[in-house]
């Protein structure tokens, strides 16, 4: 397979004035250090608390931020530090499907206007608008007159549809979905879900999905990156961070993920105290202060990112801790 | 029995007036409370969830109307409320917590100045005020309170601004807390954290909680009954551990089928519900989920099956419910 899109080392920072009048400018790193790479036609998901910067890192590959540090590279293309203008052209290939699913659609535009308006931007003139609305919508499985409708007309899953049908409009090879399930009940989950796959299927696209729901990322992504505090905790394949996870956070995120079931045992794992603010990043191992198998060198050593014998990436002093500690 | 109930809201029927017509949103809708109870509301989006809770604090959008029932909070219909009654009602004895921690919170007040303000109907001193918000803000397990009072919200994460809201809910120890989809917007960890902390402040105020969610899994960990909505109408109601384990209602089946939670192997194929809720403009004839059901029976198409128990804690509107459903056609409503 080929690597369609490699992050490296990157950070992303914002200033940040102090308290007071005459304060110093603080700055902090949304984005401290990511490196992952995204495979052609796989999906690779993205899960961490609010805040913990999963937003942030995409929007930085969608040329949304600009990464103060590192390298982003798609294909053998550098991203960072790319003039708008030299983007542009770029944002037909690599595409951000935004959260909020009416919000993100102009209210005074049709669907139709919707869903051609990339091709006016990209100034694409000779396109029989019309035509390529009618085949985007039956992409997605909305019917043909849904193209003289407005978005206040039309369902939250519906304007998922939408939102999927324009962000695919100009066939892109990376589509970066930020929480594209977020709100949906579990049956129009299940068909926004399907209609991923299966486009991805047919158009070989592959995917960045931004999410907290661990079970939807276990069912649709190959590749999984934790995150916390800006930084990537772990990565794998799905199947082995979730059957084998090494970090306590990732044991503890699995462990708290409900089941639909009243009579489930759960197996719970306490984190201590609250996550910190990025203002005031903890020394040593950033997530020292909320671990519940922390030790001495914890707190002054900063853990490497090093591979596990599972073929997942970590970042912890002592992982799987929990499976020689006897609870 | 019935005068145990905190809330028993009785034949609801409301509907939103659009350009297109009456849209029906909640049709002849009963559900109840009891005390101390912690009850779910499960449905997709557009089943009625929201209509509902905003008829009970009585906060509708201008354009809706209600056409019968009642709301009994402790036995008085809250349709009959004068608004200066229902607003020293609110917040004292039925308060709300919404989804977006994010936005609940004025950003330009300290947290502990909207605290203080919140009580503006108690004849404490602010120095009394202030402790109070602070043992509430501990009670949330937010450590350091009395320094943290002094915050802005922007200080706080969202997993924290969410228990702040719940201690705000909670303040003035009402006796019913209806509960908004708390949890979706934050990570799983700070989902577990909420919901322990909701069970724990729930024994300790002893208040019910109206819990709304579409997360499948939080609904069965934390609720001891559930409500499940389809366009507008109650399907059905029981315990939680009957409702998840024989389902009697094809649509809650189906919805329990949906959660990628309940499929241990991986798939690329989820189960969904093929089809749309109906237009409740114009709703049809007979059972509202007939065209989505893949146990549809002739009956379906005609009648509209009777809400009717199926064991004494759990109740079903469903005709396959009923065994032998030509005897049961003058059979009494439900009461």
């Amino acid at each position: 397979m080929s690597t369609l899109l490699e992050v490296e080392d990157v950070f992303v920072r914002f200033g940040v004035r102090n308290k007071s009048l005459f304060g110093s400018r603080l700055s902090i790193d949304a984005v401290s250090g990511v490196s992952l790479s995204i495979e052609a036609g796989k999906t690779y998901g993205i899960v961490g608390e609010s805040g913990s910067g999963k937003t942030t890192l995409a929007q930085a590959v969608a040329g949304l931020h600009h990464a103060s540090e590192g390298s982003i590279r798609y294909g053998d293309q550098e991203l960072r530090g790319l003039p708008e203008a030299e983007f542009r052209p770029l944002r037909s290939e690599i595409v951000m499907m935004f959260q909020d699913p009416i919000g993100s659609l102009s209210p005074r535009l049709n669907i139709r206007a919707l869903i051609t308006e990339p091709f006016r931007i990209q100034g694409m003139k000779g396109k029989d608008l019309d035509a390529e609305a009618n085949r985007l919508l039956k992409m997605v499985g909305l019917p043909a007159e849904f193209a003289n409708r407005y978005p206040y007309q039309i369902s939250g899953g519906q304007a998922r549809r939408v939102g999927v049908a324009r962000a695919l409009a100009l066939e892109p090879k990376l589509l970066i979905a930020d929480e594209p399930t977020a709100g949906l009940d579990v049956s129009i989950q299940g068909e926004m879900l399907n209609l991923l796959a299966r486009l991805q299927d047919e158009l070989g696209l592959a995917i960045m999905i931004i999410t907290h729901n661990l079970n939807v990322v276990r069912h649709i992504t190959d590749k999984v990156g934790i995150m916390y505090l800006g930084k990537l905790v772990e990565e794998g394949p799905t199947e082995e961070v979730f059957a084998n996870p090494q970090h306590p956070y990732t044991l503890a995120l699995l462990a708290a993920n409900p089941e639909p079931d009243p009579d489930a045992k759960l197996m719970r794992v306490e984190l201590n105290g609250e996550p910190p603010s990025i203002l005031r990043r903890p020394t040593g191992c950033e997530f020292h202060n909320r671990c519940p198998f922390v030790h001495s060198s914890c707190s002054t050593d900063i853990p490497k990112w090093t591979k596990a014998e599972s073929g997942s990436f970590h970042r912890c002093h002592t992982p799987k801790i929990w499976e020689n500690s006897g609870n | 029995m019935p005068d145990t109930n905190v809330l028993d809201v009785k034949n609801l029927s409301v509907s939103y007036s659009t350009p297109r017509g009456d849209l029906k949103a909640l049709r002849n809708v009963s559900m109840a409370i009891g005390q101390k109870k912690i009850v779910g509301i499960v449905g997709e989006s557009g089943c009625g969830k929201s209509t509902l809770i905003s008829a009970i604090i009585r906060l509708m959008a201008n354009n809706a109307t209600v056409h019968s029932g009642e709301i009994l909070f402790h036995n008085s219909n809250l349709l009959d409320f004068k608004e200066r009654e229902m607003r020293a009602l609110r917040g004292i004895d039925i308060s709300m917590v919404f989804q977006d921690p994010m936005q609940t919170h004025n950003p330009v007040l300290t947290i502990g100045q909207q605290m203080i303000d919140i009580q503006y109907r108690d004849k404490l001193s602010k120095s009394k005020k202030r402790q109070r918000a602070a043992e509430m803000l501990s009670l949330v397990g937010i450590p350091d309170a009395q320094a943290r009072l002094n915050q802005y919200p922007y200080e706080f994460s969202g997993g924290m601004r969410q228990r702040i809201a719940i201690a705000m809910a909670l303040m003035a120890k009402p006796d019913l807390l209806i509960a908004d989809e708390p949890t979706t917007a934050l990570d799983a960890t700070l989902e577990v954290q909420i919901i322990k902390r909701l069970e724990e402040l729930q024994e300790e105020i002893g208040c019910s909680i109206l819990f709304i969610s579409h997360h499948l899994g939080v609904i069965a960990e934390l609720c001891d009954e559930v409500v499940v909505m389809y366009a507008g109408e109650v399907v059905e109601q029981g315990s939680v551990r009957d409702v998840f384990h024989s389902p009697a209602h094809p649509y809650t089946a189906a919805l329990l089928k949906c959660d990628p939670g309940h499929i241990k192997e991986k798939t690329r194929n989820l189960p969904t519900i093929p089809g749309e809720i109906p237009d409740l403009v114009d709703v049809p004839a007979g059972c509202i989920f007939q065209d989505r059901c893949s146990r549809k029976v002739p009956q379906c198409q005609v009648k509209r099956p009777l809400f009717e128990a199926v064991n004494e804690q759990h109740s079903v509107a469903c005709h396959l419910n009923n065994k032998n459903a030509d005897d049961s056609d003058h059979k009494e409503a439900r009461g």
